[in-house]
C-alpha cells in the first residue's frame, strides 16, 4: 500500500505574524517553521498504517529549498521517503495542481492531506486535489479504517460525526481526532540518524497559473483595554453586556 | 452573467448560515446589478428566501437521499451555475459548505476564496478581504479566473432582509460516480452548535475537571449559547473534540464569545479573534485573555457564574 501525505510548511503556532515589502508578503525572520499541525495528524496516521499494514508513507512538499527541515523531520518521525515539488507554493489551486501532476505518475492508494494549513487557510488543496484526480474527498476526516480496499470513515460536523464508506484510492483531510494530540511521533535519534539517509528527492514543478494572488497583507485593528467588573457586581457586567455591547 | 448562492439547510430547515450568504449575495448582485440565484436541497419551506432578497429558488429534491452528498450537490449545482451563466458563486463557512467550495470550484474551474469576511472591494477582477493565519492577519485575495467561488466567514455579514417575488425554479439532482457514501450521521440536535451559535460559553482549565462542566452548560442554556472549551481540555478528554476551539480546533466567530477558566493561549485567542464581543472570567488577573477581551471579571467562576446564571434566569422569565 503506497501513501501520499502532503504538507505544508507552516509558522509555529505561536509566532507573532508580521508582513513587510509594504505588507505584501510574510516577514518570516525570527519565525520558526513547523510541520502544519493538520497534516501531522495525517501523517502520524500514515506512520500507524506503515507499522501495522506494511504501507510505504511518502510525504511531499511545494516549496523551496527552505522546506526540506521539515520533511527530514517528517522522514525522522517515520515516513520513508519524502518529495520537494521545486516551486513557491502561490495558492491552493497552484499547489493542487502539482501534487496532482505527481500522483499522476505514482499510483497511490491513499493521499492525505491537512484539512487546512493554520498559515493562509485555504482548505482547499485537498477537494481539488481529489477532484483533479477524480478521487472521492473526505473533508475534516477524524477517522480512517480499512478494510481490503474498503474505508470507513468519519467525518466531523456541525454538531456531531458523519459515518461513510468508500473504496480506495482516496483523499482524506486529516484533522485532530483522526490521531490524539498524545498520539504524535516525537522523533528519536535513532529516527533522526536515519532520516539523513532517506531519499529526498527534488522534482520540477508543472507550469500552471495561480488561479488566486494576494494584492496585500493586513493586521487586525488593536483593540481597547478589557473593561473591568468587579466580581461582586455581575449585574453591572450584564447590563453592559444588553446596553452598551448590545449582545444579550 | 448572476450569482449563485448554495443555500443549506438541515433536516429541511433553512439554516442561519445559508440565510446570511443569501443576504451577503444580494448586496454583491445589487453592486453588479444581477440577478441572485439560490439552489437548496431538500428544504421543506423555501419561501423564507423571499425574504432574503434572492430572485430565484432551485430546490432540488434528493429523492430520499437524506445525507450531505458532497459530490452530487456540487454536479448539481455546477449544471446550475452553467444554465445561469453565473460568475459569483457564494456557499458558507459551515463544515458542509467549506467541505463543498473546493470541489465544486475546480468541477466549474473557478477560483475559490475561502474565509472571506466583507463584500468585495473590486467586481473585475474580484478582490475579496479573508482571514488568515488563523485570524491573526487578513488578506486581500484577487481572483485570476472568470468564475469565483467564495466561501463567506460566519457571522462576517450578518443577516439583512430583503423582500423579494422569488421565482421557483425545478432542477435535476444529478448522479455521480464516487464510491463515497454516507452510512449514517451522530449528530446532538438539540444543542446549539458553535458554527450556528450567537453566543458560545467556552470552558477551560480553570473549572479544575469534567464534573464542573454544568456551570458551563447551564450559562450556555439560560443564553441559548453553544459550548466550547480550550484545547488542553480537549486533550485531557474533559470534553470532545468538536468543542475545542483554536488554531487546530474550530474558529468562532460569534457575537459573543464568553471564556471562563481560559488562560488565553496565543492560539486559542486566534481562534475566537473573529468574535465581536468578549468577556473572560478568571481568577488569574494576569492571565493573557484578559488582553484580549472587551469586558472582564477577575474572580473564582466558582462564585461568579453561578450568580450570572442566577441573575440571567431573572431576566429571561
Amino acid at each position: 500500500m503506497n501513501v501520499l501525505v502532503c504538507i505544508s510548511n507552516v509558522p509555529d503556532t505561536t509566532s507573532k505574524i508580521n508582513f513587510k515589502d509594504e505588507n505584501k508578503s510574510f516577514d518570516s525572520s525570527g519565525v520558526q517553521f513547523i510541520i502544519n499541525p493538520n497534516d501531522e495528524f495525517g501523517l502520524t496516521r500514515a506512520i500507524w498504517l506503515q507499522q501495522k499494514a506494511g504501507a510505504t508513507v511518502t510525504v511531499v512538499t511545494v516549496g523551496d529549498a527552505s522546506c526540506e527541515p521539515i520533511l527530514r523531520k517528517c522522514l525522522a518521525i517515520g515516513a520513508d521517503q519524502a518529495i520537494r515539488i521545486d516551486a513557491p507554493p502561490t495558492d491552493g489551486f497552484f499547489v493542487a495542481n502539482q501534487l496532482a501532476a505527481l500522483c499522476k505518475k505514482e499510483n497511490y492508494d491513499l493521499i492525505i492531506a491537512g484539512r487546512e494549513s493554520i498559515d493562509y487557510n485555504g482548505a482547499m488543496v485537498g477537494g481539488m486535489l481529489a477532484s483533479f484526480l477524480a478521487l472521492p474527498y473526505l473533508a475534516n476526516c477524524v477517522q480512517f479504517e480499512m478494510e481490503g480496499s474498503t474505508a470507513t470513515l468519519q467525518r466531523e460536523i456541525d454538531g456531531g460525526k458523519e459515518i461513510l464508506s468508500a473504496s480506495l484510492p482516496l483523499v482524506l483531510g486529516a484533522q485532530k481526532g483522526l490521531v490524539e494530540e498524545s498520539d504524535l511521533i516525537i522523533p528519536n535519534m535513532r529516527g533522526i540518524m536515519q532520516a539523513r539517509q532517506k531519499p529526498l528527492t527534488v522534482e520540477m514543478a508543472v507550469e500552471v497559473e495561480a488561479a488566486t494572488t494576494i494584492q496585500h497583507f493586513e493586521k487586525p485593528q488593536k483593540k481597547g483595554p478589557v473593561r473591568l467588573v468587579d466580581a461582586a457586581d455581575v449585574d453591572t457586567l450584564i447590563e453592559l453586556l444588553q446596553n452598551e455591547a448590545k449582545v444579550l | 452573467m448572476s450569482v449563485v448562492v448554495y443555500v443549506e439547510s438541515q433536516n429541511g430547515i433553512i439554516k442561519k448560515a445559508g440565510l446570511e450568504v443569501a443576504s451577503y449575495g444580494r448586496a454583491i448582485a445589487n453592486a453588479i446589478q444581477t440577478n441572485l440565484i439560490a439552489v437548496t436541497f431538500n428544504t421543506d419551506d423555501a419561501s423564507i428566501l423571499n425574504t432574503h432578497g434572492v430572485d430565484k429558488v432551485y430546490n432540488i429534491d434528493t429523492e430520499g437521499d437524506i445525507f450531505f452528498n458532497v459530490n452530487r450537490y456540487s454536479v448539481s449545482l455546477a449544471s446550475i451555475i452553467e444554465n445561469e451563466n453565473a460568475n459569483i458563486i457564494l456557499v458558507s463557512a459551515t463544515a458542509n459548505g467549506r467541505y463543498l467550495g473546493p470541489i465544486l470550484a475546480a468541477g466549474i474551474k473557478a477560483a475559490y476564496v475561502s474565509n472571506v469576511v466583507a463584500l468585495p472591494s473590486s467586481y473585475d477582477p474580484i478582490t475579496v478581504k479573508r482571514s488568515c493565519f488563523t485570524n491573526k492577519a487578513f488578506n486581500e485575495c484577487v481572483s485570476n479566473q472568470s468564475r469565483t467561488v467564495i466561501s463567506l466567514s460566519s457571522n462576517a455579514f450578518g443577516l439583512k432582509e430583503q423582500t423579494t417575488d422569488a421565482e421557483h425554479a425545478e432542477a435535476d439532482y444529478l448522479n455521480s460516480n464516487s464510491t463515497l457514501k454516507v452510512t449514517a450521521t451522530d449528530s446532538i440536535t438539540d444543542k446549539v452548535t458553535i458554527a450556528d451559535a450567537d453566543i458560545v460559553v467556552s470552558g477551560g482549565r480553570g473549572l479544575k475537571g469534567p464534573e464542573n462542566w454544568h456551570l458551563i452548560e447551564d450559562l450556555a442554556s439560560v443564553l441559548g449559547a453553544a459550548t466550547a472549551c480550550s484545547k488542553p481540555v480537549s486533550d485531557m478528554g474533559w470534553r470532545p473534540h468538536s468543542e475545542h476551539v483554536g488554531q487546530t480546533g474550530k474558529p468562532v466567530a460569534t457575537n459573543l464569545y464568553i471564556a471562563i477558566g481560559v488562560s488565553g493561549a496565543i492560539q486559542h485567542l486566534a481562534g475566537i479573534n473573529s468574535s465581536k464581543v468578549k468577556v473572560v472570567i478568571n481568577n488569574d488577573p494576569e492571565a493573557p485573555f484578559f488582553k484580549a477581551a472587551d469586558y472582564g471579571i477577575v474572580g473564582d467562576a466558582f462564585e461568579v457564574v453561578p450568580k450570572l446564571i442566577e441573575k440571567l434566569k431573572a431576566i429571561k422569565q
